[in-house]
């Protein structure tokens, strides 16, 4: 294992301390607990939107703390979710008193932790509500599984909602229109390589040269089904084709098309993928209103992509061109 | 002669050491079917609960109990931290500032740890996680209990534990991370029941 570490127990309390030296204009960090709030919150009237997980996918949520974005962002240890003693100081801390949102990826861990830290909030006076983001086409929906997993789609939903906020929707409306989002996207990922865990100092699988691993999550787990290695336009297809038949998109719908690194992938490589998908959902008449194409949601240096579409009304499109002002993301300011 | 504080404090004594000793371990397992980090969680966890013990020592098994719940819940993470947690809450409450806890109460309070743990996790018998290291330890132990002798009842629930947690081998998992795998998940071992057996043995060496 090469890394660019210091000590293993302490990659992401020394990543999010570099975070806070290198973009101290925007986001103020607390070191113990850990946690990530935008420069002036609270903002006075204004639902506080935060969100949290395992370390490991950055940008994915402190990169996202800003203007129009996230108010909070609580880092767990590399993909472990975070505790309630980070989540609750991180609510109280952007809760200006219309409320907060909980943005909150659908794994067993975070859901747990974030549902104890929403009972905390709440004990303490403060109206939580929570979006669920489960946009991963890869694993079945089922009573047998977890549900599926939050993944590509979380970006979105917090890009979408933090709009909402900003505008100065109420509790009940920013939480809406972030589900709105969930219920309009959907993911699916692939991995090229493996990535390793610093603590645990050896891949999470092992890929031959050969193989490809489809519908991985973002947390080093295998996914679904293991094949052998395509060009790009086919795996893009692989990927795309059940995005597009889950969702139901049909002639005439627009979309935003989000093409997303694992984290070891080259932006080129992202571009050859965006342009396959492009021209097929083109090719059957849905029209790509927007896109982003690049790292934003990864798995530690692993290779490999997400495709993520989400099906767009004009609201959803407004609130996704309004100005934003993050670490990583950054438009209209 | 019940058991007392002192041996709820050799218990998370014995249950941070083996955290320590099979961190690796727990981590292996977790490896191709989660997430490669119930093992550090864990003996983050433990770590952790030494310290606020040796900060402020507890009088009762149930304080001790009680402390630990809300350090692991506060300091995993992952679905360990809030998973566990509940276990040594309900655990705590159950044994209330009993001082010479007795074969009954102790197997009430393994009860109510399980139970904390299928409310909290929603998992059933079966579904490839630490319920299924728990449930049997849990029948063996209120089997156990009715012969007064709480060695008795620990080392039932301590074997049952682990005969459970081998019994997640062949097991299709259907809640965690491991389910997102479906029958790739079988042949494999849970690292939460396995995580479950070692600090249910732990608590039959803390008996003497």
């Amino acid at each position: 294992m090469k890394k660019l570490i210091n000590d293993p127990r302490a990659v992401v309390d020394e990543s999010v301390e570099g975070f806070g030296l290198a973009h101290a204009d925007l986001v103020t960090v607390s070191a113990d607990p850990a946690y990530i709030v935008r420069k002036d919150a609270p903002v006075a009237g204004k639902v506080g939107l935060v969100s949290g997980g395992g370390s490991g996918h950055e940008p994915l949520h402190g990169g996202y703390v800003g203007m129009g974005m996230l108010d909070a962002a609580v880092p767990g240890a590399v993909f472990t979710s975070p505790t309630p003693d980070q989540i609750l100081p991180a609510t109280l801390a952007v809760n200006s008193g219309a409320g907060v949102v909980h943005i909150v990826k659908n794994y067993t861990g975070d859901v747990l932790n974030f549902e104890t830290a929403a009972e905390l909030a709440q004990a303490e006076g403060v109206e939580v509500r929570t979006v669920l983001v489960n946009d991963d086409v890869a694993v079945e929906d089922s009573l047998y599984t977890a549900g599926r997993r939050g993944v590509g789609g979380t970006v979105l939903v917090e890009k979408i909602a933090g709009a909402a906020a900003e505008r100065g929707d109420s509790l009940d409306a920013v939480a809406a229109v972030g589900d709105r989002v969930n219920q309009n996207v959907r993911s699916m990922g692939v991995a090229l390589t493996a990535c390793t865990v610093p603590h645990a100092g050896a891949p999470s699988f092992v890929l031959e040269e050969n193989e490809i691993e489809i519908g991985i999550g973002i947390h080093g787990e295998p996914g679904r089904h293991r094949i052998a290695m395509e060009n790009a336009d086919g795996i893009t297809d692989r990927l795309l084709e059940p995005v597009v038949s889950d969702l139901g998109l049909a002639s005439g719908d627009k979309v935003l098309l989000f093409v997303n690194g694992m984290g070891g992938t080259p932006q080129s490589e992202l571009y050859i993928v965006y342009r396959r998908a492009a021209q097929q959902l083109a090719g059957k008449g849905i029209t790509v209103a927007r896109s982003l194409v690049g790292n934003y949601i990864t798995s530690l240096e692993m290779q490999g992509c997400s495709i993520t579409v989400l099906r767009l009304d004009d609201e959803m499109t407004a609130l996704w061109d309004a100005p934003v002002h993050t670490p990583a993301l950054r438009w209209g300011v | 002669m019940g058991l007392d504080v002192q041996w709820a404090l050799r218990w998370l004594a014995l249950s941070a050491e083996a955290m320590a000793e099979h961190r690796e371990e727990l981590i292996e397992l977790d490896r191709p079917i989660g997430d490669s980090d119930h093992g550090e969680n864990m003996d983050r966890g433990f770590k952790a609960v030494m310290v606020k013990i040796a900060e402020a020592p507890p009088e009762t098994a149930g304080a001790a109990l009680k402390m630990t719940a809300m350090t692991l819940m506060s300091k995993v993470g992952g679905a360990a931290g809030p998973l566990y947690g509940t276990a040594f809450l309900r655990a705590a409450t159950a044994l209330g500032d009993a001082d010479d806890i007795d074969a009954a109460t102790l197997a009430a309070a393994f009860q109510a740890a399980r139970d904390g743990i299928v409310a909290r996790g929603k998992a059933e018998s079966g579904d490839k996680t630490m319920v299924d290291a728990w449930t049997p330890a849990v029948d063996a132990a209120v089997a156990a209990a009715g012969n007064s002798d709480v060695h008795k009842v620990l080392a039932a629930a301590a074997e049952a534990a682990e005969a459970g947690a081998v019994s997640t081998d062949p097991m299709l998992a259907r809640k965690g991370r491991a389910s997102y795998l479906g029958e790739r998940s079988i042949g494999h071992r849970d690292p939460g029941a396995v995580s479950t057996a070692l600090i249910l043995r732990a608590a039959v060496g803390a008996a003497g």
